[in-house]
């Protein structure tokens, strides 16, 4: 090798290490900047910025979240592939039989979809529903200040009692940033009226007057506050359809069922036995109330908006969706365990209490073969009320719709689920046992 | 390249690349991974929770990082933060490290190793013959896992 190739080499060298410092340098400036600015004020936020694509100008990371919960993935009992529910467990047929459900019922997709699933779906196409579904379907608060006239709480009740395809026309986007984040601190917050009177209601029975959680919860409160406000059981108060959430006598299942009776609410007329029945919606808030997670100060966010970090920054995953799909941030944060095992655990809970929701339904099923049967011996109705098989039907159908309706097979409270469908399940066969006993009574002694 | 010397040329390229990597090192703060501030644990971000947790831990009024993850003999000291750092720099400036982050069992093996050198009159009986940290053994923070962290979330 002469002089000159030497030294050409030698520039190729020192070139190529100056390449790799300087590339290390410029890593390094960058992750010290991450580590700074969370992030640029490109847009002016205010109230009336409803486009999450605006919010996404400053919040590029959180905002790349957002969007992707379009995505359409299953796990081995949810996800956010609307498979049919009336499919894979035709007892749902009967069970909802009369009920707008037994029409169409699937999986719920992501938020992305929120508002275009209640465009879509066969329950809203076939009977007619209130513009009350806006409350929790769209980014509604700014339509319910403007029809209120400034005034929220008076435009929730507007549009409220509106019909659906008329208030449809107010809103333009599915669940957005602007309904959990105050638009110019980005402090989560409750916007949703119903949840802000629910939970008013319900703190009072915890002793304290006048809640109001935007003053006054924890910001681990509100991680999963801002999900309660429409992840709940709820229903549409007579006669003025205002969406309202039945928790003045508290979160459980008797205590909402209690409610209900005391207001002399049902939602529809059994089509097979007659029996007037409650409907539960998706009571996620107040079945993880009651769970472990709960008890341990864990919030809905912790799981299903786990912190992520993306290079120096440390965020949450804005792609809310099930745990079980990013287990290792979601899970792992706090159990030491490999991925594998924590997956294992949460399907034996939700396969557990597949088992006794599955029973819980076949129970339902016999009772209404008992009283259909007790009809053609001849068994009236009036009868059925008086015997109390009515009122059973409705306790027992209540609570195994608390469960089957609540979206984690059983894991936000596994304990919980379990004690409402044994409660279940004792409802609905003392309910066959006397429709049995009517019926027979009734062919030996009743007959006149 | 008349009056130019090449070995003169590449002195200059060879000091400009020098001085760009002194200013790396400087402006990465390489310096301050000798020492036994905590802060310094933090500097690439990723350890940022745990300073946290520590302070919010019963040992944060006794022991720092390195009292518990770093051996205190010189040489095994400067060999745990020549590897580790090694470890930790490539991983974070290539951004390929699965999440959350767990201890490798060498570094299991120091910490359990320090956990004994302080509490050795309280803990000596426990292994009369077992040697520390062997793969069998109970770990310390098996039991103790919220003595250097605080309470898990």
């Amino acid at each position: 090798m002469n002089k000159k190739t030497r030294y050409a080499a030698l520039v190729v060298v020192t070139a190529a290490a100056t390449f790799g410092v300087t590339a290390l340098l410029m890593n390094v400036a960058e992750r010290k900047h991450e580590a700074r600015q969370t992030h640029l004020e490109l847009v002016k936020l205010t109230e009336e910025t409803v486009d999450p694509v605006e919010w996404g100008k400053n919040f590029q990371r959180q905002f790349d979240g957002y969007r992707r919960t379009v995505d359409i993935e299953r796990t081995r009992f949810g996800g956010s592939e609307a498979f049919s529910k009336l499919e894979s467990d035709p007892m749902l047929k009967r069970i909802f039989a009369g009920y707008a459900f037994a029409i169409e019922f699937n999986e719920e997709r992501g938020h992305a979809y929120s508002l275009r699933d209640q465009d879509e779906t066969e329950r809203v196409k076939q009977r007619p529903q209130p513009g009350s579904c806006l409350h929790c379907h769209a980014s509604v608060i700014p339509a319910y200040r403007k029809a209120g006239s400034g005034d929220v709480m008076k435009g929730f009740e507007i549009v409220s009692a509106m019909k659906w395809a008329d208030a449809r026309k107010l809103v333009d986007h599915p669940v957005a940033c602007i309904d959990c984040h105050d638009p110019t601190t980005m402090q989560l917050r409750v916007t949703r009226p119903g949840f802000l009177l629910g939970i008013r209601e319900y703190m009072k029975t915890q002793g304290i007057a006048n809640y109001d959680p935007n003053a006054q919860a924890t910001r681990q409160e509100m991680r999963s506050f801002v999900c309660g406000q429409c992840h709940v059981e709820y229903y549409f108060r007579k006669p003025d359809k205002v969406v309202t959430y039945p928790w003045s006598k508290g979160l459980k299942v008797e205590e909402i069922e209690a409610y209900y009776d005391s207001v002399r609410f049902t939602d529809w007329v059994h089509a097979e036995t007659g029996a007037p029945m409650l409907k539960a919606q998706h009571p996620e808030f107040e079945m993880w109330s009651q769970g472990i997670h709960a008890r341990s100060g864990v919030a809905c966010a912790d799981c299903h908006m786990p912190y992520m970090r993306q290079g120096a920054m440390k965020i949450s995953d804005h792609h809310v969706r099930s745990p079980l799909l990013n287990i290792e941030r979601a899970c792992l944060t706090c159990h030491p365990f490999p991925a594998q095992e924590m997956k294992a655990r949460a399907e034996l809970i939700q396969e557990r209490n597949l088992k006794l929701l599955q029973r819980a339904e076949t129970a339902l099923v016999d009772l209404y073969d008992a009283v259909r049967a007790g009809r053609a011996a001849g068994v009236d109705s009036a009868a059925f009320a008086r015997a109390g098989t009515f009122e059973l039907q409705k306790k027992a159908q209540f609570r195994m719709d608390f469960v089957n309706a609540e979206n984690s097979m059983g894991f936000h409270a596994p304990q919980e689920a379990a004690r409402i469908l044994g409660e279940a399940i004792d409802y609905a066969r003392q309910g066959q046992i006397g429709a049995r006993l009517l019926a027979a009574h009734h062919a030996t002694a009743g007959r006149p | 390249m008349d009056g130019i010397k090449l070995p003169a040329v590449m002195a200059l390229l060879a000091g400009m690349l020098a001085g760009l990597g002194t200013f790396t090192f400087q402006y990465a703060q390489g310096l301050s991974y000798f020492s036994n501030d905590p802060q310094v644990c933090a500097n690439c971000h990723v350890m940022r929770e745990f300073l946290d947790s520590w302070q919010k831990s019963p040992h944060h009024g006794r022991a720092t990082c390195n009292d518990c993850h770093v051996p205190h003999e010189l040489l095994p000291k400067f060999v745990s933060k020549g590897q580790n750092g090694w470890n930790h720099s490539s991983k974070f400036t290539l951004q390929n490290f699965a999440e959350p982050i767990r201890i490798t069992s060498a570094n299991a093996r120091r910490l359990e190793h320090n956990c004994i050198g302080c509490h050795q009159e309280m803990v000596g009986e426990l292994f009369p013959s077992a040697p520390h940290g062997s793969s069998q053994d109970l770990h310390c923070v098996h039991c103790h896992a919220g003595v250097g962290h605080g309470p898990r979330r």
